[in-house]
């Protein structure tokens, strides 16, 4: 804590015991941007993932589909008894029986625009909307074999479930790849330090041997690479914004789409970048000069 | 102050000496002098814990050198004044910020302003504060190199050949203003291969002479 209260506060003298290092400075701002810019981009896609995973899996989890067997004769009646055996389950808040028009634009993707859906032996199908926690899936489909035999429930669990693995797998890697981007900050910002301190070899045996601390010595180059690392990822972080802006941002309306960025808390993610990338600087260069400092006098 | 006691250090499987003793009291005088190789700088750094005996004993100021800890070795030299051989200025910094050094590493930055300008025109070197250490002549330095020893008003100051790169004229102006210092109170020790200066020195102040031959320490005689 004392340490990183020197850290802040600074010393302009002890500053400038340690020359300037102009192209390793230059480098250690350049790499601590471009870190924090794919931590950004990792971060959005990451943070997306996970939203359009969780909004997909909600608005499939509310709904499921009954599909009645293909039968000019009995369909009528094989609706109305679907209709009347959905209507009277707990936890079904609305059903409704998809017009020819509606079920002609789920295939008119597959099939084109003039798919003559009356000649073809095509599936009533009943979008159930369900809420509550009292709907039983199992008890339906046991009443539904009963009462409309040949009719199927799907609940679309064969669709979420891999969804979700997906997506969570997403989430997974890009928060690996962050963990990496931390340790490459970390280990660039050691070998800067390490390469300064050995090209300032002689400068520390001079501090030395005028009754200079290890902590004293150290706490030039740790301030250096610190805020090196911390204006470098500030840069890289409003870079990445501006990225994330240009991507697309999705549909309008009840699209399923959702456009890949930051919402609400999610931006305090982004503060942390450069917060993190300073404090992962602080850290190594600190290890990395105490070590140098113990070899080098 | 600082005391050797049965020292013994070498280079690979040399030894350069074994079993020295010296001890430098408070307010004392010495000049240590012998041939070139002798060993005058390696002793000299042996005092101020920038090497390590190999066998024997070294206090600074009482402690054991040997057990001292990194920070306990620069707190020491906070107390002991080098003036080096080559002087180990840094370049990029003013003369007057190396002069100032000592200060600023102890974190006493703050009392550097009020001494600086005096010790300045001490050494003679008011005009040149601003200056960068290459731009500065050898005696110019070797002046530099003692403000910068003195700042922390220390317990000994240690010259390795302060006055090898100077004039006499300078030269005897140096020795001055460390024998001034040793009135003060300071003790000192300076290596120097200049018998012509320590024979004009002893005049001024009450010195031991010792010359390190052969590995070993011994009091300078009637023939220096």
């Amino acid at each position: 804590m004392k340490a990183l209260l020197e850290l802040i506060l600074g010393d302009p003298q002890a500053d400038r015991a340690v020359p300037p290092t102009g192209m390793t400075a230059r480098l250690t701002v350049f790499v601590a941007a471009v870190m924090a810019f794919l931590a950004v981009i990792t971060l959005a896609i990451s943070l997306t993932t996970g939203r359009v995973a969780e909004a997909w899996a909600q608005e499939l989890a509310q709904s499921a589909t009954l599909r009645l067997p293909v039968d000019p004769q009995t369909s009528d009646a094989l609706l109305l008894s679907a209709l009347d055996v959905l209507e009277t389950t707990p936890g079904v808040t609305s059903v409704r029986a998809l017009s020819e028009t509606e079920q002609q634009a789920l295939l008119e993707p597959w099939f084109g625009p003039d798919l003559p859906l009356e000649s073809l032996p095509i599936p009533q199908l009943i979008e159930i909307i369900t809420g509550g926690d009292d709907y039983d899936a199992d008890g339906l489909r046991a009443r539904l074999s009963a009462q409309v035999p040949g009719a199927v429930l799907d609940d679309h669990t064969s669709w979420r479930a891999p969804l979700l693995e997906a997506a969570s797998r997403v989430r997974l890697i890009s928060w690996s790849v962050i963990i990496l981007i931390g340790a490459t900050i970390a280990a660039m910002i050691t070998l800067a330090a390490q390469a300064s301190l050995s090209a300032n070899a002689q400068v520390i045996r001079v501090l030395r041997l005028v009754g200079a601390r290890d902590t004293y010595i150290a706490r030039a180059f740790v301030r250096r690479y610190t805020s090196r690392a911390g204006l470098g990822a500030l840069v890289g972080v409003v870079v990445g914004i501006g990225a994330t802006v240009l991507m697309p941002q999705g549909g309008s309306g009840d699209s399923i789409l959702i456009g890949v960025g930051f919402v609400g808390a999610e931006w305090l993610l982004l503060v942390m970048i450069p917060i993190l990338s300073a404090v992962t600087a602080f850290f190594a260069t600190r290890a990395a000069a105490f070590r140098r400092l113990r070899e080098q006098t | 102050m600082i005391e050797l006691d049965k020292v013994s250090y070498g280079f690979g499987g040399t030894a350069l000496f074994s079993q020295l003793s010296l001890n430098l009291t408070a307010g004392s005088f010495h000049f240590l002098t012998g041939p070139s190789g002798a060993g005058k700088t390696t002793l000299l750094r042996l005092c101020y814990a920038d090497l390590r005996a190999r066998s024997g004993k070294v206090r600074l100021f009482g402690q054991d050198a040997a057990t001292l800890d990194r920070d306990a070795v620069a707190l020491a030299r906070r107390r002991i004044g080098v003036v080096h051989q080559n002087c180990e200025f840094l370049d990029h910094l003013t003369i007057a910020e190396n002069i100032a050094l000592p200060l600023t590493v102890s974190d006493r930055g703050g009392e550097a302003a009020q001494n600086l300008q005096e010790l300045l025109n001490w050494v003679g070197l008011g005009a040149q504060a601003n200056q960068l250490p290459p731009e500065l002549s050898g005696g110019e330095r070797q002046r530099a190199a003692l403000a910068r020893a003195v700042i922390m008003s220390p317990d000994v100051i240690i010259a390795d050949e302060p006055t090898g790169n100077v004039d006499w004229e300078m030269s005897q102006r140096l020795m001055r203003l460390l024998a001034e210092l040793n009135k003060m109170g300071k003790t000192i020790l300076i290596a120097t291969h200049d018998l012509h200066m320590i024979r004009a020195m002893k005049t001024d102040v009450s010195a031991r002479v010792l010359r390190l031959r052969d590995g070993q320490l011994l009091q300078a005689g009637a023939d220096l």
